[in-house]
């Protein structure tokens, strides 16, 4: 009697169990659809969204506009790869797209993600959320994937605006190694402002309040763009001193190499120098260089190839960074206690 | 039979914050289709009972289980027959009441037409309609409830778990609030289990209590048998009042057996004793010359079956010469808001 009690129970639950499982793999999918539609609707619907638009937006039109302005010098100069001057041209005082984008990059990729988990938490929603048949781990990914589209659709439709604008006002066509050129930019561009958002969504699992996690990423943001290089100097000058001759003749060579990677910590130094050499193809090299090694280089471009391998350690670079502040957070609010408050 | 019928189960289910035990060797049984209350005050272990029955944090060691899942290692299936009402329901702001519950659908993987009935359905059940395209950040708390009511239908659970879910609601929305309660039990046969601290308003719907401290439960079972189960061991306490109130009437209550405490509130006096002396005072007052103008024996009403049990658990855990802070601190808390 009793055996048989269990055997219809276990078998009952065989039987519930098959059927979640067709159902459950979907379900996880569902869920996470479900989430991410949400997210984004959230953030396209939200004041902080069109904030953001007008800010890439006014830096965008400042960029193109010096870049206008500037471009008639920037062709006397030299006359190849136009097209990519309208996003490296700086003119009248006003700084170029691509440097614009990497100062502003960072700040669109906190505004996104500064308040992703706290929030949910202060609300209270996140208990409503994962009371629901959903993993946790759909909860973090599925916002980091709907913060990450809307900021691929900022950067692609605004990197695509200069170019179609630049066209429209200069009539110069872009060849298709340019084309090919401001892609992997834009990749770049997207990979390094996805990496602010990663760090921002790890303050925001760590910190308890909102405002609190807005402002150490931002002071992050501020240290990288600002302070990191003067530190590496520093530190560089200190470890390897040049203040007089004798030193300068040992030591120029290491100062040089110290600064430049420490500098290179920063995701911030990291962006520039890597799209400063795809959309550069003058750009020969990211490190330094001797005359000895110089002797016989015969003066040119560097092929797509060839750039794409001097930043392709940029690329990956920022990528780990970006998977390792993830996957920080991620496991932090794996382990997190639901009860916040 | 009896035995097929539980549907929330924990064995042994025990839970440490660093060296703070909050929840204790819990071992619940919980039938299908009843209201079972979790009383206790705050602190005492009732809200993370929860989470752990939900598997939203994980046991130490023991187990839980609705309806044969378990909760750790099933969560998923468990959280698919399974509404949790937090005492903080959080819906998104910015949305509307029927964005909200849309959302729950949509992560429950329902389809869209069934959503859109769903929502009709359960709105004008909850009394909701009216307000079902503000946005919720303009919702009062008793709207926020029973709104909560309506999101955790969305998924038509079988089992409803719901943590304060009184706190905060005016007397009116409270009785409203309990009366959809009653009815997800009684009209829908789902069980519900409703953590507490507010023991009046549980005592009117629940089939069943667990009263909780210091993350044990250190009663169970119906109402009236808890209450006559404390009788049983000898706590009676009685209420009497009568005119005129004198110092002979007193005297005769001192020296009846069994007396082991007088106190006196207003015109009454409260008497505590170990049996029943109701005979011997009617007895001496109708004798004497007395009116009697008030009589009652306590004990049938939570609040007093709560505070002896808690008293019994003072008692004991000070004979057991341990030192436990959160027990103290229970009854501290429950003795100010009684206050």
């Amino acid at each position: 009697m009793e055996s048989g009690k269990m055997r219809s129970i276990s078998l009952r639950r065989n039987r519930d169990k098959s059927v979640d499982n067709t159902k459950g793999n979907c379900s996880g999918m569902h869920s996470l659809a479900a989430l991410y539609r949400k997210e984004m609707s959230d953030h396209i619907t939200s004041k902080r969204f069109v904030i953001i638009l007008c800010l890439v937006m006014a830096s965008t039109i400042a960029g193109l506009y010096g870049a206008l302005s500037g471009l008639s010098d920037a062709i006397s100069d030299s006359s190849d790869f136009i097209f990519l001057k309208l996003y490296t041209t700086s003119g009248n005082s006003i700084p170029s797209y691509m440097s614009f984008i990497g100062l502003i990059g960072p700040f669109v990729g906190l505004i996104f993600g500064f308040d992703a988990i706290n929030s949910e938490r202060n609300n209270g929603t996140l208990n409503r959320l994962l009371s629901q048949p959903i993993y946790r781990d759909s909860v973090i990914i599925g916002k980091f994937l709907a913060s990450a589209s809307v900021i691929s659709i900022m950067v692609v439709s605004t990197g695509v605006l200069i170019g179609a604008i630049g066209f429209l006002k200069t009539g110069i066509h872009p060849s298709g190694e340019e084309l090919v050129r401001i892609l992997v930019y834009l990749v770049y561009t997207i990979v390094y402002i996805c990496f602010w958002l990663a760090m921002s969504m790890l303050f925001s699992v760590y910190c308890k309040h909102s405002s609190t996690s807005a402002l150490a990423s931002i002071a992050l943001w501020i240290f990288f763009a600002i302070f990191m290089s003067l530190l590496a100097s520093m530190i560089a000058n200190a470890v390897y001193p040049i203040n007089d001759q004798y030193h300068a003749i040992i030591n120029t060579m290491s100062n040089y190499n110290c600064e430049l990677y420490l500098n290179r910590i920063s995701p911030y130094y990291l962006y520039s120098e890597a799209v400063s050499t795809i959309l550069n193809p003058s750009v020969r090299t990211v490190n330094v260089v001797t005359m000895s090694q110089m002797v016989g280089a015969i003066s040119g471009y560097l092929s797509l190839g060839q750039s794409l391998l001097l930043v392709w350690p940029h690329l990956v670079g920022m990528a780990a960074l970006t998977l390792a502040a993830f996957t920080i957070a991620y496991v932090r609010f794996m382990r997190q206690e639901i009860r916040g408050n | 039979m009896a035995k097929n019928d539980i549907i929330i189960s924990t064995q042994d289910l025990t839970k440490m914050y660093g060296d703070k035990t909050a929840v204790n060797h819990l071992n619940l049984s919980i039938r299908e289709g009843e209201v079972f209350g979790l009383l206790g005050p705050n602190g005492a272990g009732k809200t993370t009972t929860i989470l752990m029955l939900l598997g939203l944090t994980e046991p130490v060691s023991g187990s839980a289980s609705i309806q044969g899942l378990d909760c750790t290692r099933n969560s998923m299936q468990v959280k698919r027959i399974t509404g949790y009402l937090p005492d903080n329901m959080g819906f998104y702001a910015d949305m509307t009441g029927r964005e909200n519950l849309r959302f729950t659908g949509r992560l429950n993987g329902l389809s869209e037409d069934e959503i859109d009935n769903k929502i009709e359905h359960l709105l004008e059940r909850v009394g909701m309609t009216y307000a079902a395209d503000q946005k919720t950040g303009t919702y009062s708390k008793g709207m926020r409830q029973r709104l909560g009511i309506a999101d955790i239908l969305m998924k038509d659970p079988k089992v409803i778990i719901m943590d304060e879910p009184t706190l905060g609601l005016d007397p009116e929305g409270m009785k409203e609030f309990l009366k959809l309660i009653k009815e997800l039990s009684v009209e829908d046969g789902r069980t519900v289990l409703v953590s507490s601290h507010q023991l009046y308003q549980i005592q009117q719907i629940c089939d069943r209590v667990g009263i909780f401290v210091g993350g044990s439960l250190i009663a169970c079972g119906r109402i009236e048998e808890l209450g006559k189960q404390i009788v049983k061991e000898g706590h009676y306490v009685l209420e009497v009042e009568a005119v005129p109130c004198d110092d002979r009437f007193l005297g005769f209550i001192h020296g009846l057996e069994g007396v082991t405490g007088i106190e006196k509130e207003g015109s009454r006096f409260i008497v505590k004793s170990s049996r029943d002396l109701r005979k011997d005072i009617t007895g001496f007052l109708g004798m004497n010359g007395y009116t009697l103008c008030h009589l009652r024996q306590k004990g049938g009403d939570l609040d007093e079956i709560y505070s002896s049990y808690f008293e019994k658990a003072e008692m004991e855990s000070e004979k057991e010469g341990e030192k436990h802070g959160i027990r103290k601190n229970a009854k501290h808390l429950l003795k100010k808001k009684q206050g």
